[in-house]
């Protein structure tokens, strides 16, 4: 046994943070520890390698390779991470030291253990990152970490954390950050090194999907302890687990909503030929060439549909947006809500249009200042009102509108830093219902939050869409999001539209050769359960 | 990290004042409190001159001894704080009042706007804010009011450039957007939403400035351009003990101290808001 934790307890100032979690695992195998936001799959992961945060108190057995760690001191610990387990973290933006060389780095891991000189070192690195899939040839060792991509920068942290060959490597949400296409190649990575080199591999992740199609064993928790633990394809098919069946129902949920197929052909929202383009750097010869974020964009959004834009990061979907909501003036074409020109000079009509068209935002946590009441921030758009409303009123509708997205009234006193995430995204919701609007847009709203919570996050939007008959302008690089909620949609890269259509249709004979890419790379729970039948 | 924010604040549970902001708080307040008490009551007439009993040593009747009017220091250093207090409070007020304004307008509108009031602001940090004193002391003549209005001119730099940095990070939040999508303009944003959520960065700025106004003050007393005579002031009885100081060291050792004392006292409160309140260092501690 390669990894053998048993009864693993950490407290944190006397609050439980894990209770008897016992892990095992195999050479050549992956572990996926899957579970939602403080469950406590992190900081199993950590402990094993000794980087609790300050302040905890662990008990129990943890053995690596034969290695007792369970008592083992910082000097210990020292000498196992990076020889014995490697480490990868989830946000490939900051694990690198900006000021480096990639190739300093990886050499830097080999350096700290064995004593080699420079060049037998830096032969070392450029293996490693040969291995990784960045071979010396095309890919320099001198290259700094800003002039790579998210995947790129992911690859070297990989090829530091296991340069020295490793038995184990821990993988802490590793592709979380990273676009679908792009995570399906650091997961066949991390694979390849299982199956060719031996590794184990704990991969901690919150998508099962990810598990399914990448890893052996699957460790599912809960509130700090394993509910669950075994093959892949044995609890993933056939779970008696309440939690766990809970967990797949939630990450494969379809949310109910009575299609309305008979849409109006009168436009709510029309943008024409939209062009953002963002100016290129001054040089003494002048201004060079600029980036255009958004490319001569058309797109309609009729009443009662669903509008779904999906597209990787940086493919200007998000500043398509921020431009169809006035945040950001284009270089050309227009936006109009209801036929009329949006923004709109006059200030009576662009609170009109406002009061139409709102917004949700992504981060549950910064879309609300942190000073305010829960009252004043719901009632924030109320600023649009034509006539100004007593407080009275005000807080009539703050009421009846937390009420609509199932909070209660006295949510309306508190603090935003009361609420949980999901809890937050309803807020969110209710300041953009307020002005009843008649479009909303959604900027990877649903994307931050745990399966459960955002199951019902989706009930609730398409709850609120039938009621009330809201166009929805789902903006999201999750594809399985815009399945399920979706009517139309609408593929978006490098600052164009490369594909629309039919939801349904879209995905099941997707046209373009990069919805075709983008289709396959997205991983798939049932799909990957079935496949290996 | 979701999980990291998600958690509750362990160490705010047992969050108290910082021990420094509180030895701070009690220096200035005795101060303040001294300062006051002159106004109604101090152990010797500050302006009574006794020829016969000058340049005594601290003893019982003269708790710090006398100058060589045979005035009581004691007396003087009470009565002197109160220049320093009221100088250095209506320079920093003169500073924020105006800095504070110019720098949230350079974060809120982008452009020529910005570029215009950082390069004045650059401007007047040119100028040493003694050299600024002794401009207006030659067009208006030395003066209390003089010295608050030079060094507050010096602050206003200061306050705008910690406003304008600190507005610039908060533009960038999710809220502000949010806030535009509510139809406000830049300006609504700005004090709705941006000042309230840089104010601990001011206050923290205002105790620091605060500190430098005093030893500003000084600087000015000491050259002849703060506070007139007979009025007593720090900076000013420095200047006088120098010819003396080999006979009757005491009578710059008390000033000094007194000096030193309050600029420590508002240094503690800067530090110790600083550290009360940005979370990030709060949690080290």
């Amino acid at each position: 046994m390669l990894l053998d934790v048993r009864n693993l307890t950490v407290h944190i100032d006397d609050m439980p943070i894990l209770k008897s979690v016992s892990l095992q695992l195999k050479m050549g195998e992956i572990l996926g520890i899957a579970g939602e936001s403080g469950s406590g799959k992190t900081m199993s992961a950590l402990a094993i390698v000794g980087l609790l945060p300050q302040g905890a108190k662990s008990r129990g057995d943890i053995r690596v390779n034969g290695h007792d760690l369970a008592n083992a001191d910082e000097t210990t610990f020292c000498n196992v991470r990076g020889k014995e387990v490697g480490i990868v973290f989830q946000e490939p933006m900051t694990a690198l030291n900006p000021v480096q060389s990639i190739g300093r780095q990886v050499a830097e891991a080999i350096r700290i253990h064995q004593d080699l000189s420079r060049s037998e070192s830096q032969k070392l690195a450029s293996e490693a990152l040969e291995k990784v899939g960045l071979p010396a040839k095309s890919f320099s060792l001198d290259r700094y970490p800003h002039s790579l991509s998210g995947g790129q920068r992911q690859r070297v942290a990989i090829a530091i954390a296991t340069i020295l060959k490793p038995a184990l490597l821990i993988a802490d949400e590793p592709t979380t950050a990273l676009d679908v296409t792009t995570q399906a190649e650091i997961l066949s990575l991390f694979r390849r090194l299982a199956d060719e080199d031996g590794v184990g591999i704990i991969l901690v992740t919150h998508d099962l999907a990810v598990i399914a199609e990448t890893a052996d064993q699957v460790a599912i928790m809960h509130n700090g302890s394993v509910v669950e633990a075994g093959e892949v394809q044995t609890i993933f098919r056939g779970t008696n687990e309440a939690y766990t069946k809970a967990l797949l129902r939630d990450t494969a949920h379809v949310p109910v909503r009575s299609r309305l197929d008979n849409y109006s052909d009168q436009p709510v929202l029309e943008a024409r030929h939209l062009v953002r383009e963002y100016a290129g750097p001054v040089s003494w010869f002048g201004r060079s060439e600029g980036f255009r974020a958004v490319d001569d964009v058309s797109l309609s959004v009729f009443a009662n549909e669903n509008i779904g834009l999906v597209g990787e990061s940086g493919c200007g979907k998000s500043t398509l947006l921020r431009t169809i909501l006035g945040l950001d003036t284009p270089q050309a074409g227009q936006v109009e809500v209801f036929g009329r020109q949006f923004p709109s000079p006059s200030r009576k009509d662009m609170h009109w249009l406002r009061r139409k068209i709102q917004v949700v935002f992504q981060d549950p946590f910064g879309t609300f200042d942190p000073r305010w009441r829960v009252s004043q921030l719901v009632s924030e758009n109320l600023y649009l009102a034509e006539t100004p409303l007593t407080r009275g009123e005000t807080r009539q509708k703050v009421d009846a509108i937390l009420d609509q997205v199932g909070l209660s009234m006295s949510d309306a006193d508190r603090y935003p830093h009361e609420f949980s995430g999901g809890q937050r995204q309803r807020l969110a919701i209710a300041r953009a219902l307020i002005t009843e609007p008649s479009i909303i847009a959604l900027d990877e709203a649903v994307s931050s939050l745990d399966v459960s919570i955002r199951a019902r996050i989706l009930d609730l939007l398409a709850e609120l869409s039938d009621r009330l008959g809201v166009s929805y302008l789902f903006v999201t690089h999750d594809l399985s999001i815009a399945r399920v909620i979706t009517d139309r949609i609408l593929v978006m890269k490098d600052g164009q539209i490369v594909e629309e259509g039919k939801t349904e249709q879209v995905f099941s004979s997707p046209s373009h050769a990069y919805t075709q890419r983008l289709l396959a790379a997205a991983p798939q729970l049932e799909q990957a359960v079935l496949k290996s039948t | 990290m979701m999980t990291v924010r998600g958690m509750p604040n362990v160490a705010g549970a047992r969050c108290r004042f910082p021990r420094r902001l509180v030895v701070g708080l009690t220096i200035v307040t005795l101060i303040i409190v001294t300062a006051l008490l002159s106004f109604v009551w101090t152990p010797f007439d500050v302006s009574a001159i006794d020829v016969g009993g000058k340049l005594l040593p601290p003893s019982a009747g003269h708790l710090l001894g006398t100058d060589h009017f045979g005035r009581d220091t004691l007396s003087m250093v009470m009565v002197g704080a109160r220049s320093a207090l009221a100088v250095a409070l209506v320079a920093v007020i003169i500073g924020a009042g105006i800095g504070v304004p110019l720098g949230l307008v350079a974060a809120a509108r982008r452009g020529w706007v910005s570029q215009f009031i950082m390069r004045g602001n650059d401007l007047i940090f040119a100028f040493p804010a003694l050299l600024m004193a002794v401009m207006i002391a030659a067009i208006h003549g030395p003066g209390a009011v003089n010295a608050m209005i030079a060094i507050g001119l010096f602050n206003i730099p200061v306050f705008a450039r910690v406003a304008r940095g600190g507005a610039l990070t908060i533009w960038s939040r999710e809220y502000i957007l949010a806030a535009r999508v509510a139809g406000k303009g830049r300006m609504l944003i700005s004090v709705q939403h941006v000042l309230p959520n840089i104010a601990g960065l001011l206050i923290v700025q205002v105790a620091i400035q605060l500190a430098l106004a005093v030893v500003a003050e000084a600087g000015l007393s000491y050259v002849g351009l703060g506070v007139q005579p007979p009025s007593p002031s720090w900076g000013r009885m420095l200047a006088e003990a120098q010819t003396m100081i080999g006979f009757a060291p005491s009578l710059a050792i008390f000033p000094g101290l007194a000096i030193m004392i309050l600029v420590f006292g508002f240094g503690l409160i800067g530090d110790g808001l600083n550290d009360h309140l940005n979370p990030r260092l709060r949690k080290e501690r």
